[in-house]
């Protein structure tokens, strides 16, 4: 094409390039066409929904939808002022809670104050107890009497600064950040302090088992592309055959082998390398062998592949050259594997990152990932606000080595078997 | 072993090592797979070797019991009904993106192979919440519509390297012999990507039949998958039925696996 382009003159080339542009348009928009349907299909089913649970991380519609009244009293008063707002805004929080106790949502308002403020729920639920007790006349005075802290101004900056339609409340606790009364942002107390830590020890698990699978994949691929072809086959069908396999079957295998009475402990005590029975699961050294067990293969093929196409020549001639053994292989073959190490160690960190049936079963407390508390703010807290800022974090994380990927590796070279 | 005349003797030591050592790795990575087979014909309920005595009696029990054999008929339907929507939808997109000037290909490959890499848990949260949203929770169609999510990007992969591997001039051929694009695909196109687009199938049903974490948070009593019964069985006691279902979980997916390397091996020859 460049060459038909070449021969015609200068003048006329802009116009042919136009009209060749034109006569692809309609193909161009065919094979658009072609890849719509699943395109949509996977924003409507996996994107949008993804998008949406994402959006919860910094929704809070308790208090606005709750406390609209009490909302509105409190938008010309000065949350950073010393002293309390005035009795419009107690009316205005007694009217609000009386509805919200007819409506049944007083619990949810007083969980969502709850994160903010520890005992916020019994505060707001004593006053919905104690509704019937109120009577006319100041109400301050009345309220302080259930609880003193009433009267002070944070508690009502809180709520106030509730009444926004978006909070940075769960975002900053993903990452052990808090807003104090004045709003100013600083970090949670040392023991509080709980998600930064599961941050690094997912990316640490996952690092690990990147490592574990690259120094056993390293050479296992080597060998593969080195041995004679009839063999060749039979290693790469151990390769891919647990491929294959659930992997629920094969963390259930696993369960089975570290069990205190399982495999492994029998093998142990029958040869006499141990004199007890070792405690192996629910610990970190049984997840990262079972996760390492499942990502090998995602390691060990992208090297495989990249290895078979080294000219068996370079290695011969490196020698030839005067090279010793080590050294050929270090600075010739080594270098040359690289682009499948990056692909296989980029694949295998990037799903470890998101492992949670293998911590589940296998690992014990301290060894559950970002996965898992996003299923346990879902399962058992029904905190959605949490499991979306962690779900975020986890996806940044995700989608940034995915990005890396992308760049150095590129969607069309992934290859399946 | 394997090594070229010129080779040391501390070469070959070298060398012998590292074969024994990737042999091991090998061992490492199938023996787990076979463990499950043995015990789930163990008489004992509780998993030691050497095993005692044989006995059929936990498949019989998987048989016999209705939840099991409930879980069992809900996977293959909602495995069967993801194949479908994904084997067409990703075919149909592979045949798009191979054309020559498919705009954005490298975006679109992108959004394509999004669902291999994102975390499972974050996809089920998602489509729990979108779905609740829709009374699609606690429905075979939200569990079928979510695994064939997942299962497009295998799909795709494949069918996109069978026509990696196509002559397009053969569709010219046909369309110069005065056949429209739709026959030109039926009788010049299909029968020769149809290995990928089979293999593409088989992958997408192993993805559906072996899913949990979506399942997990979609299904209610009545449309529990096959790994979800056995996840919770292994949460509360660990059983030696859940062994015998194991076996069969293994068992199809090495009829899959054997299926695709047929269906290779004819594609070569």
């Amino acid at each position: 094409m460049t060459q038909t382009l070449s021969l015609t003159s200068s003048a006329s080339a802009p116009n042919l390039r136009a009209a060749l542009r034109r006569a692809e348009r309609p193909g161009r928009l065919g094979a658009l066409a072609l890849a719509l349907p699943a395109l949509l299909f996977l924003i409507v089913t996996f994107a949008a929904p993804i998008g949406l649970f994402l959006t919860t991380a910094v929704r809070n519609p308790e208090v606005r939808d709750t406390l609209p009244q009490t909302a509105a009293a409190l938008a010309g008063w000065d949350g950073d002022g010393p002293a309390a707002p005035g009795e419009a805004a107690f009316a205005a929080l007694l009217a609000d809670l009386t509805r919200a106790k007819e409506d049944n949502t007083a619990a949810a308002l007083g969980k969502r104050l709850n994160y903010e403020s520890a005992g916020m729920r019994s505060r707001i639920m004593s006053v919905v107890r104690h509704l019937g007790n109120f009577k006319d006349g100041a109400l301050a005075p009345q309220f302080a009497a259930l609880d003193p802290v009433w009267a002070s101004p944070d508690l009502w900056a809180i709520i106030k600064r509730n009444a926004a339609p978006v909070t940075p409340y769960y975002l900053l606790t993903a990452v052990d950040l808090q807003q104090d009364a004045s709003g100013a942002i600083t970090r949670v107390a040392e023991d509080q302090a709980v998600f930064l830590g599961i941050l690094g020890r997912t990316l640490w698990i996952a690092g690990l088992v990147t490592g574990a699978t690259l120094l056993l994949g390293f050479p296992t691929a080597y060998v593969i592309s080195l041995a004679p072809a009839r063999i060749a086959g039979f290693m790469l069908l151990m390769v891919l055959l647990p491929l294959w396999t659930s992997l629920l079957v094969r963390t259930t295998a696993w369960v089975v082998l570290l069990q205190t009475d399982g495999v492994i402990n029998q093998v142990l005590l029958a040869l006499g390398l141990t004199t007890e029975k070792l405690q192996l699961m629910l610990t970190r050294f049984g997840t990262v062998t079972a996760m390492t067990h499942i990502q090998l293969p995602f390691t060990i093929l992208p090297i495989f592949s990249v290895m078979k196409s080294i000219p068996e020549g370079q290695m011969r001639a490196a020698r030839s050259l005067g090279a010793p053994p080590f050294f050929a292989f270090w600075r010739v073959y080594a270098p040359q594997t690289l682009p499948g190490v990056t692909a296989g160690c980029l694949m295998t960190f990037i799903l470890s990152l998101g492992y949670y049936i293998t911590p589940a079963l296998v690992g014990g407390p301290r060894d559950q990932m970002l996965s898992n508390f996003i299923a346990t703010y879902i399962n058992r807290d029904l905190n959605w606000g949490m499991a979306a800022a962690l779900a975020g974090l986890l996806l940044v994380m995700t989608l940034s080595i995915y990005l890396l990927f992308l760049r150095l590796v590129g969607a069309e070279r992934i290859k399946l078997g | 072993m394997w090594l070229p005349a010129y080779a040391t003797r501390s070469e070959r030591l070298c060398r012998l090592a590292v074969v024994l050592f990737a042999f091991a790795v090998l061992a490492f990575l199938i023996g787990p797979l076979f463990v499950v087979f043995p015990l789930s014909v163990s008489k004992d309920p509780f998993f030691t070797f050497p095993i005692r005595e044989y006995s059929w009696r936990w498949y019989a029990d998987f048989f016999q019991n209705a939840r099991w054999m409930h879980s069992l008929v809900n996977s293959l339907v909602a495995a069967a009904a993801s194949t479908l929507i994904a084997t067409f939808l990703g075919t149909l997109a592979a045949l798009g993106i191979s054309r020559p000037g498919f705009p954005a290909r490298k975006a679109v490959m992108a959004l394509m192979i999004s669902p291999m890499i994102m975390p499972v848990v974050i996809v089920a949260v998602g489509a729990y919440m979108f779905f609740g949203s829709l009374g699609l929770t606690n429905t075979r169609t939200g569990l079928v519509l979510a695994h064939a999510a997942l299962a497009i990007p295998f799909v795709v992969v494949t069918v996109l390297s069978a026509l990696s591997t196509y002559d397009s001039n053969l569709s010219r051929a046909g369309a110069s012999l005065g056949a429209g694009p739709v026959s030109v695909f039926f009788a010049v196109t299909l029968p020769l990507i149809l290995p990928g687009i089979v293999s593409g199938a088989l992958l997408a049903f192993a993805v559906s039949f072996d899913e949990v974490i979506v399942a997990l948070f979609l299904t209610g009593a009545d449309q529990r998958t096959l790994p979800v019964q056995m996840f919770s069985g292994i949460r509360d006691q660990i059983n030696p039925t859940i062994m015998a279902a194991a076996s069969l979980l293994t068992t199809v997916s090495i009829a899959l696996f054997v299926l695709l390397n047929l269906i290779r091996r004819v594609k070569r020859a």
